[in-house]
């Protein structure tokens, strides 16, 4: 009798136990597994994204991509290249410690140093320099004005952590020696780690000591990377994950029908954009065709976006008229306006510029961007039909890559979302802007446009936002009026979460903020 | 017997050798890591300085002895991916793969083995024809499309079974394993289950073919003359005999196991070795791709070697030089 009371109690415990676990934990299925712990260790957004509920910088996005205040209180530019902030007092790190200055000393001096992989993403940063325990001065090589956000993506480590653990420079991986911050954190997010196991689960608790108001409502998070999609989809379907932020696209039908599971949807930052070759000669030697205006906007016309997006991409895409989304500074509704499809005018455009079946190779990568190789298909047989002779050449990424960024390819495509300073300076300078010591990395077609090139030249060290702003948009009517680069459209992004999720906040920028997450 | 010895090691050594430049020449074409490590703001500067760091501008020759010599002290450097060292990676995986191979094995001698005896006896009836078309489709099924209808089957629709995953796991020094929780042993069933379907039809061929030659041989005429009950004939006697064959092929698909299960890896979230190869070839880890495949050729040439060797010791005719 006793021995059944105890079982009975237990299973009574266990299942009270069970449901208070289950009624705020979040079990999240990812596409796949974050590659660290460590936020200056590999240049990846989704890593990066994904360390925001752990670590913070001294600004962050809020719910609609603006950039408020986090572990910084105010900031002002005291001289045109030195920026003093002032630090939110009271913030606690996971392990306890106060967050000073010298915090942010220790973090900036990591994430610049020059074996860290990631300093690209703080391009301006000379120096800094403690005023007060609370106070520190930013110094730049000069006027810079997006300082803010590429700060909302330096994430804040503990100075005393960072040496206790002899972690104060960042891991380099052809040192040989692996890195203390790579399997532990210690943030001050609104969440701690607890577990982390590599491609199986990283368990994350809610930090009580957080200094802003949580309103989430979550005391565990458990990751799970999940990287095949159909596992995905059924892992959801059957009730084991609660949300994932990749729901493939083919499912998406599937999953609206399933009782309590909701989709969300909506078409990403990333712009997906057609390139040209455009040095004097095409690589194998023959006449380059795109140089001649009348080509490029032959392919424009040639393109029926509308088609693609109802075809290739099932209606979830949105036709771009220009090379950065609506969400990204220096956008205007005036520039995004498509080039409308006309065979006729294709046509005739090719057949004026003498180039009728000129054969030219469309480089490709699969996988590369959503649908990409229905995409690519889908070009070649339009502009087979305005008279060209494009050949498919399609890869995996790292066959393809060094044949778009070696001047293999004729045509190509890529894909920008600006990340991660969410302002169209970011494709300007590196992809727009001719190849130099800071810029034109990803300028893969090799052109040169000395007036695009002093616009954003002159905007790198505008520090009034809608000055800097008419000279972005100014260089992108240029982009647009010279077909510098055609725009196809922005493609679509899909999350799916279970019954038990109330809501959560799904931005243009693809990445999932739990702290603004409820639950039921 | 010691020259033969020698020459086995020899040989072993060689395929190592060439398995090793196979590996390096596979993954200098295999793309650039560095454009996958940088942010998309780093400088062409800030490229070149990273792929000079890792080495990658070094001749060719140069680059493979180096590779060689630490490879052969069991040093294959840092992960570019998640900077972790690679044979730490690699230990922390291979629990999980060899425990999915053990289980999947048994599951194809406990199944394979009853369903080749019962094809072999009731040859011709309806029930043993119908377990040869199911094993026809078992072994003709692409072994991704056999995961996803596991899983559709005992996730979603019964919802019996988890979809991904290892479950629980506790962990002794560096092996970890699943089989001692229960959320452990039920994640293991459906990728064993997947995996092992190629082995059970493989394991059913051969006890079938063997058992219809035996059950023609002497001793079993004499033992059904002398009146000795027909299971017992069968399951005593017969399967008996059949089993040799059985054990050794079953001990060299070891092998080939683990590196199928590449795919059984991938499709269940299975944290093992095939996973983190896969991991690694999208993301051009090369010192990951490349312990990787030496490990898992070091398993082969060990399997291989070691049966040579043991034929050789049961068989005196294998060791005699002239033959």
């Amino acid at each position: 009798m006793r021995a059944i009371r105890s079982i009975l109690l237990a299973g009574v415990a266990a299942a009270t136990f069970a449901g208070a676990v289950n009624a705020e934990t979040l079990r999240w299925g990812g596409a796949r597994d974050i590659f660290s712990l460590d936020p200056y260790s590999y240049g990846d957004s989704y890593t990066i994204s994904f360390l925001n509920h752990v670590y913070e910088g001294l600004v962050r996005y809020n719910g609609d991509l603006q950039i408020e205040p986090a572990l910084a209180e105010s900031w002002e530019v005291i001289s045109p290249d030195t920026w003093r902030f002032k630090l939110r007092q009271g913030v606690k790190f996971h392990n306890g410690a106060d967050l000073t200055a010298d915090d942010v000393l220790a973090s900036l001096a990591r994430v610049s140093h020059a074996t860290s992989p990631l300093r690209g993403n703080l391009p301006a940063y000379k120096s800094s320099a403690k005023v007060d325990d609370y106070t520190l001065d930013i110094t730049l090589t000069g006027p810079y004005p997006l300082l803010l956000n590429d700060l909302t993506n330096i994430h804040i480590f503990d100075a005393d952590w960072l040496k206790d653990n002899n972690s104060e420079l960042p891991t380099d991986v052809s040192g040989g020696v692996e890195g203390y911050a790579t399997f532990n954190a210690n943030g001050t997010g609104p969440f701690k780690v607890i577990e982390r196991v590599p491609d199986s689960k990283t368990t994350l608790e809610v930090h009580p000591g957080w200094w802003d108001d949580a309103q989430h409502g979550i005391t565990r998070i458990e990751f799970t990377p999940v990287a095949s999609a159909a596992t995905r989809v059924a892992a959801l379907l059957s009730g084991e994950i609660d949300f994932t932020e990749g729901a493939p696209v083919q499912d998406i039908g599937r999953l609206e029908a399933a009782p309590g599971v909701t989709v969300l949807e909506r078409a990403d930052l990333r712009t997906i954009i057609l390139g040209f070759q455009r040095r004097d000669t095409l690589h194998d030697g023959r006449a380059n065709p795109f140089n001649d205006l009348r080509v490029r906007q032959a392919v424009a016309h040639a393109i029926d976006l509308d088609l693609i997006k109802a075809r290739v991409m099932r209606g979830k895409s949105q036709v771009a008229g220009t090379i950065v989304a609506p969400q990204i500074p220096g956008w205007t509704p005036e520039l995004d306006v498509p080039v409308p499809f006309d065979l006729a005018r294709a046509q005739s455009l090719i057949k004026e510029a003498g180039v009728e079946g000129t054969e030219v190779t469309l480089v490709c990568t699969n996988p590369g961007v959503v649908s990409e190789e229905e995409i690519c298909n889908a070009l070649i047989s339009m502009l087979t039909r305005a008279g060209l002779k494009p050949a498919l050449d399609i890869g995996p990424g790292a066959v393809s890559a060094p044949k778009r960024s070696g001047g293999v390819a004729d045509l190509y495509l890529i894909g920008w979302a600006n990340e991660p300073m969410l302002d169209s300076y970011s494709i300007l300078l590196q992809v727009i802007r001719s190849k130099s010591e800071t810029g034109g990395v990803f300028n893969w077609g090799g052109w040169s446009y000395p007036e695009i090139d002093a616009l954003i030249d002159a905007a790198s060290t505008e520090m009034d936002r809608e000055k800097r702003l008419a000279l972005q948009t100014q260089a992108l009517q240029l982009v647009k009026d010279d077909i510098v680069m055609h725009p196809l459209h922005m493609q679509p992004i899909a999350w799916a979460t279970s019954a038990k999720v109330e809501s959560v906040v799904q931005q243009a920028d693809n990445k999932v903020r739990h702290w603004l997450t409820r639950m039921k | 017997m010691i020259v033969f010895l020698i020459k086995r090691l020899g040989n072993a050594a060689l395929v190592m050798l060439a398995v090793a430049a196979l590996a390096f020449c596979i993954f200098r074409f295999a793309g650039d890591p560095v454009e996958l490590m940088v942010n998309e703001q780093a400088t062409q500067s800030d490229r070149d300085a990273l792929r000079e760091r890792l080495g990658l501008n070094r001749p060719l020759v140069g680059q493979f002895v180096h590779f060689i010599t630490n490879a052969a002290q069991g040093d294959f450097g840092m992960s570019y991916r998640n900077g972790q060292d690679v044979m730490g990676l690699i230990a922390e995986r291979f629990p999980a793969t060899i425990e999915l191979v053990i289980v999947a094995t048994l599951i194809s001698l406990l199944v394979g083995i009853p369903m080749g005896v019962i094809t072999a006896i009731h040859r011709g009836k309806w029930y043993s024809e119908l377990l040869q078309l199911i094993s026809i489709i078992g072994v003709s099924l692409p072994s991704f499309v056999v995961g996803i209808l596991l899983i559709l089957v005992f996730a979603v629709t019964l919802g019996i079974l988890p979809a991904f995953g290892r479950g629980e796991v506790m962990r002794f020094g560096w092996w970890s394993t699943g089989l001692l929780t229960p959320s452990g042993r039920a994640a293991i069933l459906l990728p064993a289950m997947a995996l092992s379907l190629y082995q059970i039809t493989l394991v059913m061929r051969l006890v079938r073919a063997e058992m219809m030659e035996v059950l023609r041989s002497d001793f079993v005429k004499f033992a059904r003359a002398r009146g000795v009950p027909a299971w017992r004939i069968q399951y005593r006697h017969a399967l008996r005999n059949c089993l040799m064959p059985v054990v050794t092929m079953t001990a060299m698909n070891i092998g080939s196991l683990i590196a199928f299960a590449l795919v059984t890896e991938t499709v269940f979230q299975w944290p093992g070795m095939g996973l983190l190869f896969i991991q690694a070839v999208t993301y051009v880890d090369i010192p990951v791709m490349a312990a990787y495949l030496v490990i898992v050729s070091l398993i082969f040439v060990t399997l291989n070697t070691l049966v040579d060797i043991a034929y050789a010791v049961i068989d005196p005719r294998l060791r005699d030089q002239n033959h």
